[in-house]
C-alpha cells in the first residue's frame, strides 16, 4: 500500500509552516537541510502516518551537488515508503544526523560518509565502515580516481626494499618517473561515457 | 625465492609395476603421499558466499568426509589446505596472507571462485583485490560463481592428485632453511601498499581484458547526471481489456 506523497506534504506543511518542501517525482525534497530532523521526527510521531522504520540511507553525487536520501516505512500501519531527499554542495557537504530519531540511520549514515564524504553532524560515532581510517577521497564520487592496480609506485617500491624483495627493473623506472611527474598510478577513464 | 618443481619422475604405471615387485623406494613414497592427501585439514574461514558452497561440501548430501578433508580447523596452525572461498577484499587481504604464514608446512591453497582468482564480477571495485596470487602463491584456481560443492570436491581431487605427484626428496619443506612466509600488505591511502608482490605475481605483458573490453574501469567519467525534476513520471498502466 502507497503513501501520496501530495498528501504527507500537506500535512507537513499544516504542522510546520517554516519548512519550505518541493516535489521531486514521487518524494520530497528539503530545501534547507536543517529541517531534516523535525521532519522526520514529526512523521515519526504523526499519528496519520506513523513512519516508525528508518529503512535506508543513500548518498548520491550529481556532479553538482550531493544528495541524502531516505526511505521511510510505517510498521505500525504497514504501509510506505515515504522518500525524503535532501541536498548539499560538494564544498560544504553537511547534514543533520537522523540518529536520535532513528537508530537505524547509525550504520548506515557511516557508510554514506564512507562512500560520498556526507558529514552527518550529531552522530555518536562518525567513522568510516567499509574502508579503514587511513584511506583518502570517497570513492563512489564521481570525481574519484582509483588506482591501477598493474603499477607500482614509489611507496610501493620502498616497501617492498626495505623487506628485501627484488623488484624488475622496469617497474621501478615506471614508478621513478611517475614519482618526478608527482603523479599517482590512476587507472584509466573511458574517453567517452557509455551509451 | 626459487622452487623447485616437485613432480614425481617415476610413470605412474611403472610405479604400480615396481610396487608389485617390492621396490621399495617408490612404495614409501607413495604411502608418504598417500597418507598426506587422504587427510587434508583444511582451514575454517569463509569469506563470501562461495562459503556456502563449501559449507554444502562438508555436509553429508555432497560430504567432502569421504575424501578425508572434513575436519575443518579454526586454527591455521593445525590447517593443510587454505581454502579462499569468496572475494577478498583490501581490507581482509593482510589478515589472509598473515594466515597462511601461521600455516605449517606443507601448505596448500585453493582459490574458490571467481573471485578469489581475479577479483571475478567485482574487478573493478575499489576495495576489491584482484586476486589472492598477488600475495601468496595459489595451487588449485577453481572456477565457477559459486563453483558447485561438485566443483570444489573436483579440486580437491586435482589438489590429491598434485600431492600424490611429489616426492620426499624434492620436497621443500624437508630442506634448511625454507621460509614460505611473505610480507604482509598494508592498508595505504589510496589501497594496499605494495599493489602485489612482484616475488609472488607480476602482471602480464599482455592484457587480454583491455584488449576485448577497451578500458578497464568504466566509473567516473560520467558527464551527465540524470535531472530527476525534468524526467516525465511514468504513466500508470492501462488497465487490460477483459478477454
Amino acid at each position: 500500500m502507497n503513501i501520496s506523497v501530495e498528501e504527507v506534504k500537506k500535512e507537513i506543511e499544516t504542522h510546520l509552516p517554516n519548512v519550505k518542501l518541493r516535489l521531486v517525482r514521487d518524494s520530497i525534497l528539503i530545501e534547507n537541510p536543517e529541517d531534516l530532523p523535525q521532519v522526520a521526527l514529526f512523521l515519526k510521531e504523526s499519528p496519520r502516518f506513523l513512519l516508525d522504520y528508518l529503512s535506508s540511507v543513500t548518498g548520491a553525487d550529481y556532479l553538482t551537488f550531493l544528495e541524502s536520501v531516505y526511505h521511510l516505512y510505517s510498521m505500525a500501519q504497514k504501509r510506505g515508503p515515504v522518500t525524503l531527499r535532501v541536498r548539499v554542495t560538494k564544498n560544504n557537504a553537511k547534514v543533520p544526523s537522523l540518529v536520535p530519531v532513528y537508530r537505524s540511520a547509525e550504520l548506515q549514515e557511516r557508510e554514506a560518509y564512507d562512500t560520498f564524504g556526507i558529514i552527518y553532524e550529531g552522530h555518536p560515532d562518525p567513522r568510516r565502515l567499509f574502508m579503514w581510517e587511513e584511506f583518502q577521497g570517497y570513492p563512489l564520487r564521481k570525481d574519484y580516481a582509483q588506482e591501477d592496480t598493474e603499477v607500482l609506485e614509489i611507496a610501493d617500491i620502498a616497501w617492498l626494499e626495505t623487506r628485501g624483495i627484488e623488484v624488475p627493473v622496469e617497474m621501478k623506472e615506471k614508478a621513478k618517473t611517475l614519482h618526478a611527474a608527482g603523479q599517482r598510478a590512476v587507472a584509466q577513464k573511458p574517453e567517452k561515457p557509455r551509451p | 625465492m626459487a622452487f623447485t618443481k616437485n613432480t614425481s619422475s617415476v610413470d605412474e604405471s611403472l610405479r604400480t609395476e615396481l610396487a608389485k615387485k617390492g621396490v621399495l623406494w617408490t612404495s614409501l613414497d607413495f604411502l608418504y603421499n598417500w597418507g598426506r592427501r587422504s587427510s587434508i585439514w583444511p582451514m575454517q574461514f569463509g569469506l563470501a558466499c562461495c562459503a556456502f558452497e563449501m559449507i554444502a561440501a562438508a555436509c553429508a548430501r555432497y560430504d567432502i568426509a569421504r575424501f578425508g578433508a572434513e575436519l575443518f580447523r579454526a586454527s591455521p596452525r593445525q590447517a593443510d589446505l587454505m581454502i579462499i572461498s569468496g572475494t577478498v577484499t583490501k581490507k581482509m587481504a593482510p589478515q589472509v596472507v598473515r594466515l597462511y604464514n601461521q600455516m605449517p608446512e606443507p601448505k596448500y591453497v585453493l582459490t574458490m571462485g571467481a573471485c578469489a582468482i581475479s577479483g571475478g564480477p567485482f574487478v573493478d571495485g575499489y576495495n576489491v583485490l584482484r586476486g589472492i596470487e598477488r600475495y601468496i602463491p595459489v595451487d588449485v584456481h577453481l572456477p565457477g560463481c559459486p563453483p558447485r560443492p561438485e566443483a570444489l570436491l573436483h579440486g580437491l581431487m586435482e589438489l590429491q592428485k598434485k600431492i600424490a605427484s611429489q616426492e620426499i626428496l624434492k620436497a621443500e619443506w624437508y630442506k634448511k632453511g625454507l621460509k614460505r612466509e611473505f610480507p604482509i600488505p598494508e592498508l595505504g591511502p589510496n589501497g594496499l601498499i605494495p599493489k602485489f608482490n612482484p616475488e609472488v605475481w607480476q602482471p602480464a605483458k599482455k592484457n587480454p581484458r583491455r584488449e576485448h573490453y577497451g578500458q578497464t574501469i568504466l566509473v567516473g567519467k560520467k558527464l551527465k547526471a540524470p535531472d530527476f525534476e525534468l524526467a516525465v513520471t511514468a504513466k500508470p498502466i492501462a488497465p487490460r481489456a477483459a478477454a
